[in-house]
């Protein structure tokens, strides 16, 4: 008889097989050798490259350059096109001169066309031309035989293109009767372009440089290898099941950006392509640079290091814009003008979230909410994964398990709490389904190769993918979170899009099929875009259903260049181990430092099960990290915080309150990564990108430039050994005020409660001491000023405060930036929007300044004139003075005197 | 500002707007059993004695003691409590963080008295309800208990008629039975280790066994081949109960047969003929009887102890459950109750075990043999757990917590699943009932009129 055990065990063999022995099955997924177009590029080793450039052929306008290259070995010619672009960076662009079709070029990443400035001709002989880049004594050097492009600062080479001869450009041709055709046929699965293969490839060498980041997303070091006698590095968005860590493997994200830093500068390259890409890198210090003739005179020195970067990908053009620095900062906000800033997420957005697949039903929402509010721990929003829904249909209910939505949400209203709701871009095949109907009658699917619309399997079986590179499909989709089209849904349900790689489970590598059809592309073309599309979309939908006056928060798993204008990204389906927890601070830091700030990882580990020791350190390290949320996986037991025993849910609950006392820090920090496009989240090398030092550390970060933060990531931990930065600074621990010399390695011993967090000395760090159940409720609540002094008696800070939810500060000015500084024994807030307007009831309770001396009074003036005394208390074993209650509103004017 | 906070006295009658007895001043949020430290214009000392202030400073929405008592009426203190008299309903001390948090938490609405929410006072009304709730409950205690009377008293009898039955020996028995344990425990424990062993083993060999069977079932023609014709024969397999097996539904069942390598071939090659399966290959498979797994015979010393110290299993079994202090439980034994929800019946038979069936054919489920009383140190008989049912995928045996409360019936209530393969069923019966105390004790304890 067949019966329920039989069901069980093919369940059974089902997770034997996704899941080889519990860890990612690299079998499942190409290496360089299997990707048949990165094993031909590979193949090709640095040399004389073929490509010459036709110099009569060039063309110089106000905006750009062009220039003709011929391949020397088939004739086939490309067109070069070079920019200068403004904020000194340089775009280069090279395409086939007359491609068979047009290649893909990867739109709606780039915020706006990049605004150029004149290039000027300096010199040009029969081998090659000199063009001034402008400010700074910047040159490009454009050698015509073999071609390559130097860009230089002075008699110093920044960098040089295809110096190693590595430019290779596939063109499009007629697809002949060859044994790839033969293959196309008999291997429909892994289908070859109609056109033939198309891939480009490139090489970069940066003289002087020893490190080199970014390129997430990789369960990787902060710093990144080189890729000799390895894999390269491969972008590709994938759904990797239990992914492995330490290697190049591609995840569900790509962003081909890579950042170089040496003490001298630091620089970027931005590889605009969106179809599979490898990243080699290796390190020449030994090797010496073959420059071109027209370097000669440069004296090249044959001992500085050197490392090397190839790009290839699959299909498109090349589109690189090399973004020059010089510092960090610099290079952040270069980027930044080319694809946009992080998303400015609702205040909410930043607290705590408590998510796990799944909270069953109505009465485990309740009975979960109610939980945090008896064991005094706060959070904000509660997560429901993809059993809510009837049937894996997403925009629907279980009617059984969530029956009165409304009044589920209604009830997390009145506690002022939240709720996201996971929606996910493979839509049930099925013809009772609204959203599938629509979507197929609108031809809105995604394609297969003979124009039927391409399915695939996911969580609801048989499934469609709606086209969201196709702007009216995306509009559609915005549409159907209106209010009235969502049912059940109301203005505290947010959206999180899970497996938008897309994940198909029986396609190859568990993805779509490279030859299905986006419009004319194909996904091959541009695979890692289709996440990007699908939160953008979504984040559309949430701003468009409140009129375009609530700011959405979408969180996304895969991503591409751009995605940190729509929202938050984690790192996917981690795992409960120690070694996972270390590497949420490499992975979230990589992706900081390609402008995606709001990261951060499944706090607990989503597979396996967490011993509490883990849970608890994972707790303090999200608590310190820009995207803090449980989440676990449905066979794992429930891990809510007070299942532990009252002394773990004291120490979880501690982890907490320190987040939502942070929270007015951690909100000024994303509005500078909204404005201006630094990260929150920092290697410490960003700030101090002297100190050679800090150039590999991933295990501590900063957040913003004040605080600095160790958390515990080894089990069993008796201590950290923290390196705190900056010779001549100090260092405050947040929890004690002992103050500490920078330019040193300290061994700070810990016990299970420690977070070591240092504020930097010359530093004022706001607070709200008032932790209450949700950020909602702590939204007028006064502030704690926290001025921690340098060794000059010195500090600067600032304070940010808006309505926390809408667009109002972006369209209307409506909000209150002010600085905060001390010198000359006086703490001042003065107005740094002057053109802006916000009332805000919150006060400032009291001023704590660490490394002070003790006065023999203070005094508070206020604008109208009137002046207070100011009780005080003084630490003289801390040197901390407590300004007790100055009252004064947050949003004016006013000064301490100490005297 | 602050100083709009600054409402030190502040009058809970008139807040409450009813015309409750007298009401002594005192600063907001401070019970009436600490008024005393709390004197106006005189210096107020810090319940943890840490520092003494000026009077205006209580309340005044800064804090400046350490554990948080001058400010038992405002949102200062990280640590502070405030108390609400809830006049009508029981008073309750809620965090200080809770303190115009534009949320109602005390009936009486005074936990909101400067954050704009419109709280309505619900005292009375929850007052009445908890009264009337509580006397239903206390109705029930009182029937249940007389009924758990009649249940001691029945197992009492029974207790009797057995050792009448087995010749008034039990006592003798017992002694028998101790002596005869200690060299029977050893070798049985000697044993029981060997086979733990051995047991993992087994498992993974019938795991693969199992998958061949499965196969081999649904392999009606035995082709070595499974058609769609054939799985959807096998309704068991459908997964939305629905009665049929689509297409659809066909081929999620095949993915599951197939490596993911072949899986993605399967994608390629076919437009769904069936699997086309290599059934899993065994050695030799061994068909086991039962479900459950068993333990090999004992050797013969062992088991000679054991016939030794189990002479009289039957009723030595029976003895052998902890049936309460007054053995009031033994009503259940060898009893079952049974909850049908939407989807499955569920059946719990005390001291033996829980079970989950599907309503629409399958196979029962083995949520757990009885394992022991679980409640907390005080109230050991509150709750049942039983255990080691059968296996999750990635996860553990199954179990289910059975809470016990008190009522006239005996019946199952609810069962939920809150964790994947932990079960959790409430379970009412007389048995648990306590003596009740005076309907009127019970009002007036929980109540500040």
């Amino acid at each position: 008889m067949i019966s329920n055990y039989i069901i069980f065990y093919i369940l059974l063999w089902l997770a034997v097989f996704l899941s080889g022995t519990w860890a990612v099955d690299r079998g499942n997924f190409k290496t360089c050798d299997q990707s048949a177009f990165c094993k031909r590029q590979r193949a090709l080793k640095p040399g004389q490259s073929p490509y010459r450039a036709l110099l009569e052929t060039l063309e110089l306008t106000n905006t750009k350059l062009t220039l003709q290259l011929i391949n020397d070995n088939n004739k086939v010619r490309l067109l070069l096109e070079l920019y200068r672009l403004q904020g000194n960076m340089t775009r280069v662009k090279i395409n086939e001169l007359k491609p068979l079709k047009p290649r893909f070029e990867v739109p709606d990443v780039l915020i706006n066309d990049p605004p150029t400035e004149p290039l000027s001709l300096l010199s040009q002989d029969e081998n090659g031309v000199v063009l001034s880049l402008g400010a700074d004594s910047q040159w490009l050097i454009v050698s015509a035989k073999p071609f390559r492009l130097d860009i230089m600062e002075g008699r110093e080479v920044l960098l040089s293109l295809n110096s190693r001869g590595l430019l290779a450009f596939e063109h499009l041709r007629i697809r002949k009767d060859t044994a790839e055709w033969v293959l196309n046929v008999v291997c429909p699965g892994w289908l070859f372009s109609p056109t033939g293969p198309s891939s480009i490839s490139l090489d970069f060498s940066l003289p002087g440089v020893e490190h080199v980041y970014g390129i997430p997303e990789h369960a990787d070091s902060l710093k990144l290898k080189t890729t000799d006698g390895g894999d390269p590095y491969r972008l590709f968005n994938l759904d990797v099941f239990q992914y492995e860590l330490f290697n190049p493997m591609a995840l569900y994200g790509a962003i081909p950006v890579m950042l170089s830093h040496s003490a001298q500068r630091t620089m970027g390259i931005f590889w605009l392509n969106a179809a599979e890409t490898w990243v080699d890198i290796s390190s020449n210090t030994a090797g010496k640079t073959v420059f071109g003739q027209m370097l000669d005179y440069v004296q090249g020195s044959s001992e500085t290091p050197q490392t090397d970067v190839r790009w290839i990908s699959e299909s498109g053009i090349i589109d690189v814009f090399i973004m020059l620095g010089p510092t960090p900062t610099d290079v952040f906000s270069q980027y930044a003008s080319l694809t946009g800033t992080q998303a400015f997420p609702p205040l909410s957005a930043l607290a705590y979230h408590q998510c796990r697949w799944n909270y069953n039903d109505q009465e485990d929402v309740a009975a979960v909410d109610q939980g945090f509010d008896e064991h005094d721990i706060p959070y904000d929003f509660i997560w429901l994964d993809i059993e809510h829904t009837d049937g894996k249909r997403y925009f629907t209910w279980d009617p059984h398990k969530f029956p009165q939505p409304k009044d589920m949400l209604q009830g997390l209203m009145d506690k002022r709490r939240k709720m996201v709701t996971i929606v996910d871009p493979h839509i049930k095949v099925d013809s009772s389904y609204k959203i599938h109907n629509e979507i197929r009658s609108k031809g809105f699917y995604v394609k297969n190769k003979d124009g039927g619309d391409y399915e695939g399997w996911c969580w609801p079986g048989n499934s469609g993918y709606p086209d969201f590179t196709n702007p009216e499909m995306r509009a559609w989709w915005a549409s159907m979170f209106a209010y009235d089209q969502y049912a059940g849904s109301m203005e505290n349900m947010y959206t999180w899009n899970d497996m938008n790689e897309p994940s198909v489970f029986n396609g190859p590598e568990v993805t779509m099929h490279k030859d299905a059809l986006h419009g004319n592309w194909e996904n091959r073309d541009l695979h890692n875009l289709y996440g990007l599309y699908v939160q953008m979309a979504t984040a559309e939908g949430l701003i468009e259903r409140s009129g375009g006056v609530e700011r959405p928060f979408v969180l996304t798993r895969a991503f591409f260049a751009g995605s940190q204008r729509y929202g938050a990204v984690w790192t996917g389906d981690n795992t409960a181990e120690w070694e996972h927890l270390k590497i949420s601070i490499p992975m979230c830091l990589s992706l900081g430092l390609v402008g995606v700030s709001f990261c951060g990882a499944d706090v607990g580990g989503f597979f396996k099960s967490p011993s509490t020791e883990l849970l608890v350190r994972w707790y303090q390290t999200g608590a310190y990290q820009p995207f803090f949320r449980a989440h676990a996986h449905l066979d794992t037991p429930r891990r809510e915080p007070w299942l532990f025993g009252p002394e773990n849910t004291a120490l979880i609950r501690e982890a907490v309150r320190q987040r939502y006392a942070l929270l007015p820090y951690w909100y000024q920090l994303f509005y500078h990564a909204h404005h201006s496009g630094q990260p929150v989240m920092r290697p410490l090398w960003v700030e101090y990108p002297q100190d050679t030092a800090t150039f590999s550390m991933d295990d501590q970060f900063l957040l913003g430039r004040d605080l600095l933060v160790h958390p515990v990531t080894e089990e069993g931990g008796r201590g950290v050994t923290a390196y705190l930065p900056g010779k001549g600074e100090v260092w405050f621990d947040v929890h004690t005020f002992q103050k500490h010399n920078g330019a040193q390695n300290l061994y700070i011993p810990v016990t299970i409660s420690s977070i070591p967090v240092f504020q930097r000395g010359g530093s004022i760090i706001p607070r709200k001491a008032r932790v209450r159940r949700s950020s909602s409720c702590m939204e007028h609540d006064p502030y704690t000023l926290f001025v921690a002094l340098s060794p000059k008696r010195f500090a600067q800070g600032e304070l940010y405060i808006d309505d926390g939810h809408t667009f109002n500060f972006d369209k209307q000015k409506q909000f209150i930036h002010r600085r905060l500084s001390f010198a000359n024994k006086a703490l001042s807030s003065r107005n740094l929007a002057p053109g802006s307007q916000f009332i805000t009831p919150s006060w400032i309770e009291k001023i704590v300044i660490l490394g002070a001396s003790k006065p023999s009074k203070a005094t508070l003036k206020t604008p109208d004139g009137k002046e207070n005394l100011l009780e005080f208390e003084f630490d003289a074993s801390m040197s901390v003075l407590t300004l007790r209650k100055p009252g004064v509103n947050a949003g004016v004017d006013w000064t301490v005197v100490l005297q | 500002m602050s100083c709009a906070l600054l409402l030190l006295l502040t009058s809970l009658a008139l807040a409450m707007g009813t015309g409750a007895a007298v009401e002594i001043q005192r600063p907001r949020g401070v019970p009436q059993s600490k008024r005393q430290f709390y004197e106006e214009n005189k210096p107020f000392t810090c319940l943890d004695g840490s520092s003494t202030i000026p009077f205006d400073r209580v309340n005044d929405d800064y804090c400046d003691c350490r554990d948080g008592s001058d400010e038992p009426g405002t949102a200062a203190c990280p640590n502070g409590s405030f108390h609400c008299s809830n006049a009508g309903f029981r008073p309750a001390f809620i965090p200080s963080s809770r303190i115009n948090d534009g949320i109602c938490d005390c009936c009486d609405t005074t936990d909101e008295y400067n954050s704009g929410a419109t709280c309505q006072n619900t005292c009375r009304e929850m007052g009445r309800k908890e009264r009337e709730s509580l006397q239903i409950m206390a109705e029930i205690t009182k029937e249940g208990f007389l009924l758990k009377q009649q249940l001691i008293h029945e197992a009492k009898r029974g207790q009797e008629d057995k050792q009448v039955r087995s010749g008034g020996k039990v006592e003798a028995l017992r002694t028998v039975k101790e002596t005869a344990e200690d060299p029977e425990k050893g070798a049985k424990e000697r044993h029981l280790k060997s086979w733990e062993e051995q047991k993992e083993l087994i498992r993974m060999e019938k795991d693969k066994t199992r998958m061949a069977e499965a196969f081999l079932e649904l392999d009606d023609d035995s082709d070595g081949y499974v058609s769609v014709a054939e799985l959807q024969s096998h309704l068991e397999l459908d997964p939305d109960s629905d009665g049929s097996l689509t297409e659809t539904e066909t081929q999620v069942r095949c993915l599951l047969f197939l490596p993911l390598k072949s899986r993605e071939d399967f994608y390629h090659t076919s437009k769904l003929q069936g699997c086309k399966l290599v059934p899993p290959t065994v050695q030799t498979p061994e068909k086991r009887g039962d479900d459950e797994l068993s333990m090999p015979p004992y050797d013969t010393e062992t088991q000679s102890l054991i016939d030794g110290a189990y002479s009289h299993l039957n009723l030595e079994k029976e003895i052998g459950f902890d049936f309460g202090p007054s053995a009031e439980f033994a009503y259940l034994y060898s009893q079952c109750y049974e909850l049908s929800t939407s989807e499955y019946i569920y059946r719990l038979c005390p001291f033996n075990r829980v079970s989950q069936k599907p309503k629409f054919g399958g196979s029962e489920t083995n949520l757990g043999l009885w394992g022991q009383w679980a409640g907390p140190e005080d109230n050991l008989y509150s709750m049942m757990k039983y255990d080691h049912g059968q296996g999750c995928w990635q996860g553990p045996n199954r179990s289910t917590t059975v809470k016990l409360t008190c009522g006239k019936e005996t019946v199952v209530t609810s069962t939920s699943e809150p964790s994947r393969c932990e079960y959790l069923m409430e379970f009412t019966t007389p048995a648990v009932c306590q003596e009740p105390a005076s309907l009127d004790e019970v009002l007036h304890g929980h109540t500040e009129l």
